[in-house]
């Protein structure tokens, strides 16, 4: 269980980079928090520097775009899921829930 | 429409072959390549790929198993098409073979400008796969000198991968400075002053006379200045720009002029040949961009199939740069009277945007390192230009 930031420095709209090997960037959206790998499939780009729009993030570099909820690419050029990963809150902190390392990363 | 042949496998192809498709085209789909190579992404040749990052050819397919059989299309790679019928309807390819067809996609793209003289071993242009691969070899080893002809962003960014690799780099740039047209002088002195940063040398305002070699193997050992000055080089990448892949048409009719002449709407003056990226003028304008690259496939492609020009290419010009470990973002329609301010950040930091402004009115904007606030106002400019 990763330790990100208190939910009250998180507005929503926001998002937020943890260095973690892979990144892990945590995005609070209308209500929800969602957490998935930072880094676009398509190319080097952080995706917390994304333009988030409902449960889409747009990559700031090709404007490739995925889905919060499942990671899963809905444009192109990317054409891999990132991985999602489970956030939490307890006593009014956000926690990132690695997700396990399934084989090796797509 | 039963047949269309796309000429040019690249990015543009590609995404016009895509384009074709997702658009309800169900008919023969050809698509042609002079490279072995299926589709791939060139942006990180000159990056990840020089200095090892992107070490596996898959890393740069730009479409997958599963997508080239839902395309549907026949593979015609290592092939070049030597010339296309007045009427468009045949493309005639080497060693003899041509096709016959109802459409024609031209994305032939551009191919590097060379200096005068031959090209002696160790000396490199860097366009293709096999360009990547070749000068990655020449790399390997241990510390050499390269010289990279020509400062603008392939010349950078190659001079930036080099010296990650710990070779000892020398860029020389005809212009005063380099990037002027692209940024303007203000800006274009910022982004000169990252060579320096890293160790590499910046010789400005000289050209090249010829490069020099010698030995069994006539390698290069030197590039001579039209100063006279004398760089010893054991590599050297001529980064000097491109010209568009023209020449295989010169007997088509289609008008040609540092490209293909077309409408804002990708179509030539032949309604069933379209033209994208690098070797299309789409309007008056050629640009040397991935983006543009990506959407003129979608408008050619709509075009096509309707038999005359129904959509308009009216995106804004964006292209990007990686170089230092620095992400430079541009977009926007600038031009040399538009006066770049900083908005935040600071050029010391090599962390900044910077709005172009003409009359009180943004036109453009650059970015050091600052991907958030870029695509906000990239956003906000590509808007009104939808609107204007």
């Amino acid at each position: 269980m990763i330790p990100v930031c208190p939910l009250a420095d998180l507005p929503t709209g926001e998002s937020v980079r943890i260095d973690t090997a892979p990144p892990i960037a945590v995005f609070h959206t209308d209500g929800q928090l969602y957490a998935i790998d930072d880094t676009c499939t398509h190319q080097d780009a952080s995706l917390s520097d994304g333009w988030l729009e409902g449960c889409l993030v747009e990559c700031p570099l090709h404007a490739a775009s995925f889905d919060l909820r499942t990671g899963a690419a809905t444009c192109l050029p990317a054409r891999r899921a990132v991985r999602t990963h489970p956030v939490t809150v307890q006593d009014g902190m956000i926690y990132v829930h690695h997700a396990a390392e399934e084989g090796t990363a797509a | 429409m039963k047949s269309v042949a796309v000429i040019g496998a690249s990015l543009a192809g590609l995404y016009a072959a895509r384009a074709l498709r997702s658009q309800g085209f169900d008919g023969r789909l050809v698509i042609v390549g002079d490279e072995c190579h299926g589709p791939y992404d060139r942006p990180p040749l000159s990056k990840g790929f020089l200095t090892g990052t992107t070490t596996d050819q898959g890393q740069l397919a730009l479409a997958d198993a599963e997508e080239i059989a839902e395309l549907d299309a026949q593979w015609l790679l290592g092939t070049r098409a030597t010339g296309l019928d007045t009427g468009g309807r045949t493309v005639l390819l080497d060693g003899g073979r041509s096709l016959t067809t109802d459409g024609v996609v031209l994305a032939t793209g551009a191919t590097p400008r060379l200096l005068p003289g031959p090209v002696p071993a160790g000396a490199h242009t860097l366009r293709t796969l096999d360009d990547a691969q070749a000068l990655r070899a020449n790399l390997s080893s241990s510390p050499v000198r390269v010289v990279v002809i020509g400062g603008g962003f392939i010349g950078a960014e190659v001079a930036s991968s080099c010296a990650a690799l710990g070779h000892d780099v020398t860029v020389v740039e005809a212009a005063p400075l380099p990037l002027v047209p692209q940024l303007g002088p203000a800006m274009a002195e910022i982004c000169a002053a990252l060579h320096a940063d890293h160790g590499v040398t910046l010789l400005t305002g000289t050209g090249v006379a010829r490069l020099h070699s010698g030995g069994i193997e006539t390698r290069v050992t030197a590039v001579e200045l039209s100063d006279g000055r004398l760089l010893p080089a054991e590599v050297v990448v001529i980064g000097i720009g491109v010209r568009p892949r023209t020449d295989w048409l010169t007997d088509s009719g289609l008008p040609l002029d540092d490209g293909v002449l077309c409408d804002a709407g990708c179509v030539t003056p032949l309604p069933a040949v379209v033209a994208v990226g690098d070797v299309a003028r789409v309007n008056g304008v050629r640009a040397e961009h991935w983006t543009s690259a990506t959407e003129q496939a979608a408008v050619a492609a709509q075009n096509l199939l309707a038999g005359s020009t129904v959509a308009t290419h009216r995106s804004l010009p964006y292209f990007w740069s990686d170089q230092y470990g620095i992400r430079l973002q541009f977009a926007g329609r600038r031009l040399p009277t538009d006066t770049p301010r900083i908005v935040e950040g600071s050029p010391d930091d090599r962390s900044f945007l910077a709005c172009y402004e003409r009359d009180g009115r943004t036109t453009a904007v650059l970015a050091l390192n600052r991907p958030r606030p870029f695509m906000r106002l990239r956003r906000e400019l590509v808007n009104q230009a939808l609107s204007a």
